[in-house]
C-alpha cells in the first residue's frame, strides 16, 4: 500500500481554501487617526526608551506635532470635498468619511492640542527639590503620603505617560463620531474611555480625591458600556447585521432580501425599542445627560484639572457626535418613539444641572453641573430632526470645547498651600488681586451663560432656532428658563470675584508658562471671534451637516 | 435546542450582573458582576448569530474579550491603587466628595 492510500483510511480530503480577499483599507481617508494613533505608539516607545531626564521634552513635542499633523489631515481631507460631494465609507463600511465626522474631528484634535498644552504646564506647583512638576502624580504606584511617594518626589520622577495616553483617548474619540457599524462604535468607546479612567487617578494634589473619582468613573463607566454592548447585541439580532445602513433599512422596511431568520426577528419590536434604547442610553452617559449624569460632578472634581478640562470637552464632542448619527443615520425610522424620550431626557437635564447648580461651593463641581445643563441645550438641537439641528449641535460643540478647555484652565491657575483652590469662597475678591485672570474667567463665564457677544450666545440661539424649527417650541421655553437660572450663578460667581473684599489668607495666583497662557488665549479668542462674527463658521458647519449613509 | 432558550439564558445573566453591581459592595465584586454582563452580551451575541447564519456576532463576541482584558488591566491598576491607600475597596467608603 502506497503512502498515500494508507493516509487515505482514516483522513479525507478537506474543500480547497478558497480565496479570501484582503480587506480594502483607505489609508488616505483614515490618516487622522492614523497619524495619532500611531504617534500614541510612539510614545510609548519613548517611555520605554528614551532617558528620563528628555522624556518630557520628546513627549510633548511628539504629541503636539501629531495632533497639529492629524488636524493638518483632517483640513485636507475637508479641502479635497470629503466633507461634502466626495463624502464616502471606508474601511469595508467600518468608517463613515463625511462633514459631520471631519468637522467633529476638527474639533476634537484642536481641543485635543489646546489640552495637551495645560497637560504639559510646569510652572504652577513650586518646584519640588529643585525639580519643575505639573499637574500628575510623581509616580501613580505609590501611595500617597508613603516613604516611595516622597522618593519619587525627590528624584524628580514625573508621569509623562499621560502624553501616550490622552493620544489613544483622542484616537479612540476621532473614531466615535466616525463610527458606521456597532462593533466600530463599541470598540472606539473603549479605546477612549480606558485612557481617561487613568487619567482620572493621576492627580499629584488631593490623590486620594483622584483615585476615588477614578474608581467611580471606572465602575459606572464599565456598566454603561455592558448596557450599551447589550443594545448592540439586541440590535444585531433584529436586523442581523451591525451596519447603520443595513439596520436603518430593516428598520423603516425598506430591506431587499429578507432570510427567513430576519423576518423572523424583524417582526419582533422587543429587540428593536430595548436595543435602541439600552444603545441610546450608553451614549448619553457619555454625554452627561440627566438621569445618567451621576458620575459627572464627582469625576470632574476629582480628576487633574487639566484632564477634566479635556474630558469636559473632548469627550462631549465626541459622544455627541455618534448619538447624532445613530440617532439620524440609525434609527430614523424609530424617531416617533426616541423623540418623546429625547425631550423629557433634554427637559430634565437642562433643569436639573441648572438648579443644581446653584447649590453648589466647589468651582469644578460648578461647572460640572453647567456642563450637565450644556449637554441638555445641545440635546435641544439633536431633537430637531432637520439639517439645521445638525449644524447647530456642530457650531455649538466647537464653541463649547473651547470656552470649557479656558476655564478649567484658569482654575488651574488659582492656587493656594493645598494646590488648587477649588472653593468658591476664596475666590472671592479675585478681581481686586489679579483683575486679568478674574477678567478673562469673567469672559468664559458669561459665554457659558449665553450673553450676546459671546460663542455661547450664537451657540445657543442657533440650537433654539433648529428646535423651534423642528417642533420643539416648548423645549426652546424651557430651554430660555433654564439659561435664565443658569447665568444666575455664572453672574453670582463674577460678583463673588469682583464686589466682594478679598480675604486676607486668600489664594495666589500664579503665573503660568507660555503654554497655559496659549490655552487661556485661544479660548478667549475663539469665545469673542464666534461670538461677533459667528456666521462664516455657521456656514462652515451648516456645510459640513450631512451624513453619509 | 432552540437557540432562542440562549437569548432568555443571556438575559438572565445580565439581569443578575446589574443587580450585582447595584446591590454589592466590594468594588472588585462589583467589576466581576460587570464582567458578568460582559459575558451575557457574549452569549446573547452568539446566539443570535446562530439564529441569523452570518459571523458577525461572532466576531463582536471575540473583539468584546479582549475588550474585557483591558478593563480588567485599567479597571484592577484603578481598585488595587485605591485599595493600597485607603485598606478598603468598599465603594460606600469612597464618599470624600460627598455635599
Amino acid at each position: 500500500m502506497s503512502a498515500s492510500a494508507v493516509h487515505s483510511l482514516w483522513t479525507t480530503a478537506a474543500e480547497p481554501i478558497t480565496r479570501i480577499d484582503a480587506p480594502k483599507f483607505e489609508y488616505g481617508q483614515m490618516s487622522p487617526t492614523l497619524i495619532v494613533l500611531g504617534a500614541a505608539i510612539v510614545g510609548v516607545l519613548v517611555e520605554a526608551f528614551v532617558p528620563r531626564k528628555s522624556r518630557y521634552y520628546v513627549q510633548a513635542f511628539l504629541s503636539v506635532v501629531a495632533l497639529a499633523a492629524a488636524f493638518a489631515a483632517v483640513v485636507a481631507l475637508a479641502a479635497g470635498g470629503y466633507g461634502t460631494t466626495k463624502a464616502r465609507i471606508s474601511a469595508m463600511g467600518a468608517i463613515a468619511v463625511d462633514g459631520p465626522s471631519l468637522f467633529l474631528q476638527g474639533t476634537i484634535l484642536l481641543a485635543g492640542l489646546v489640552s495637551v498644552f495645560t497637560f504639559a504646564e510646569r510652572r504652577l506647583d513650586p518646584e519640588a527639590h529643585g525639580n519643575r512638576v505639573d499637574s500628575f502624580a510623581a509616580q501613580a504606584a505609590s501611595v500617597p503620603g508613603s516613604d516611595s511617594e516622597k522618593a519619587a518626589v525627590k528624584a524628580g520622577f514625573t508621569t509623562t505617560e499621560v502624553f501616550p495616553l490622552v493620544l489613544f483617548a483622542i484616537g479612540g474619540m476621532l473614531i466615535f463620531p466616525a463610527a458606521n457599524d456597532l462593533l466600530t462604535l463599541f470598540i472606539a468607546l473603549e479605546v477612549f474611555s480606558l485612557p481617561l479612567y487613568l487619567l482620572c487617578a493621576l492627580a499629584r494634589r488631593k490623590r486620594l480625591v483622584s483615585q476615588e473619582a477614578a474608581v467611580k468613573y471606572f465602575l459606572l463607566g464599565a456598566f454603561a458600556s455592558a448596557f450599551t454592548l447589550f443594545g448592540i447585541a439586541l440590535l444585531y439580532g433584529y436586523a442581523g447585521s451591525v451596519s447603520y445602513a443595513t439596520i436603518a433599512q430593516v428598520v423603516d422596511g425598506s430591506i431587499q432580501n429578507v432570510t427567513p431568520a430576519l423576518a423572523d426577528t424583524m417582526g419582533n419590536d422587543a429587540l428593536l425599542l430595548i436595543g435602541a434604547a439600552l444603545l441610546v442610553m450608553g451614549l448619553l452617559f457619555k454625554v452627561g445627560a440627566v438621569p445618567f449624569h451621576m458620575w459627572t460632578p464627582d469625576v470632574y472634581q476629582g480628576a487633574p484639572t487639566p484632564v477634566t478640562g479635556f474630558m469636559a470637552a473632548a469627550t462631549k464632542v465626541a459622544a455627541f457626535g455618534a448619538l447624532l448619527r445613530v440617532l439620524y443615520v440609525v434609527l430614523p425610522g424609530l424617531r416617533w418613539d426616541w423623540r418623546p424620550v429625547m425631550w423629557g431626557v433634554a427637559i430634565v437635564t437642562m433643569l436639573g444641572g441648572a438648579i443644581v447648580a446653584i447649590t453648589q461651593t466647589d468651582v469644578k463641581r460648578l461647572l460640572a453641573y453647567s456642563s450637565i445643563a450644556h449637554a441638555g441645550f445641545i440635546l435641544a438641537g439633536v431633537i430637531a430632526m432637520t439639517p439645521d439641528g445638525v449644524s447647530s449641535v456642530l457650531f455649538y460643540l466647537a464653541a463649547y470645547s473651547f470656552v470649557t478647555i479656558g476655564a478649567f484652565a484658569v482654575v488651574t491657575l488659582v492656587r493656594d498651600a493645598g494646590g488648587e483652590a477649588t472653593h468658591l469662597s476664596k475666590w472671592a475678591g479675585l478681581g481686586r488681586r489679579s483683575p486679568l485672570v478674574a477678567a478673562v474667567f469673567a469672559v468664559f463665564l458669561l459665554a457659558f451663560a449665553g450673553i450676546p457677544l459671546t460663542s455661547g450666545f450664537a451657540g445657543k440661539f442657533a440650537v433654539f432656532k433648529a428646535a423651534a424649527e423642528g417642533g420643539a417650541a416648548p423645549l426652546v421655553v424651557i430651554g430660555v428658563i433654564s439659561s435664565a437660572v443658569a447665568a444666575f450663578f455664572y453672574i453670582r460667581v463674577i460678583v463673588l470675584m469682583f464686589f466682594s473684599e478679598p480675604k486676607p489668607e486668600g489664594p495666589t495666583v500664579a503665573v503660568p508658562s507660555p503654554l497655559t497662557m496659549t490655552a487661556i488665549g485661544l479660548g478667549v479668542a475663539v469665545t469673542l471671534v464666534l461670538g461677533v462674527a459667528p456666521q462664516y463658521f455657521l456656514d462652515l458647519a451648516g456645510q459640513a451637516g450631512v451624513f453619509v449613509r | 435546542m432552540n437557540p432562542v432558550n440562549y437569548l432568555y439564558l443571556a438575559a438572565l445573566l445580565f439581569a443578575i450582573g446589574a443587580t450585582g453591581v447595584l446591590i454589592r459592595r466590594n468594588a472588585i465584586v462589583v467589576f466581576m458582576c460587570i464582567e458578568l454582563m460582559l459575558n451575557a452580551c457574549n452569549l446573547a451575541l452568539v446566539a443570535f448569530s446562530r439564529m441569523h447564519g452570518n459571523l458577525d456576532g461572532q466576531i463582536i463576541a471575540f473583539f468584546t474579550m479582549v475588550v474585557a482584558a483591558a478593563e480588567v488591566v485599567v479597571g484592577l491598576a484603578i481598585i488595587v491603587s485605591l485599595f493600597r491607600s485607603r485598606h478598603s475597596a468598599s465603594v460606600d467608603d469612597a464618599s470624600l466628595m460627598k455635599l
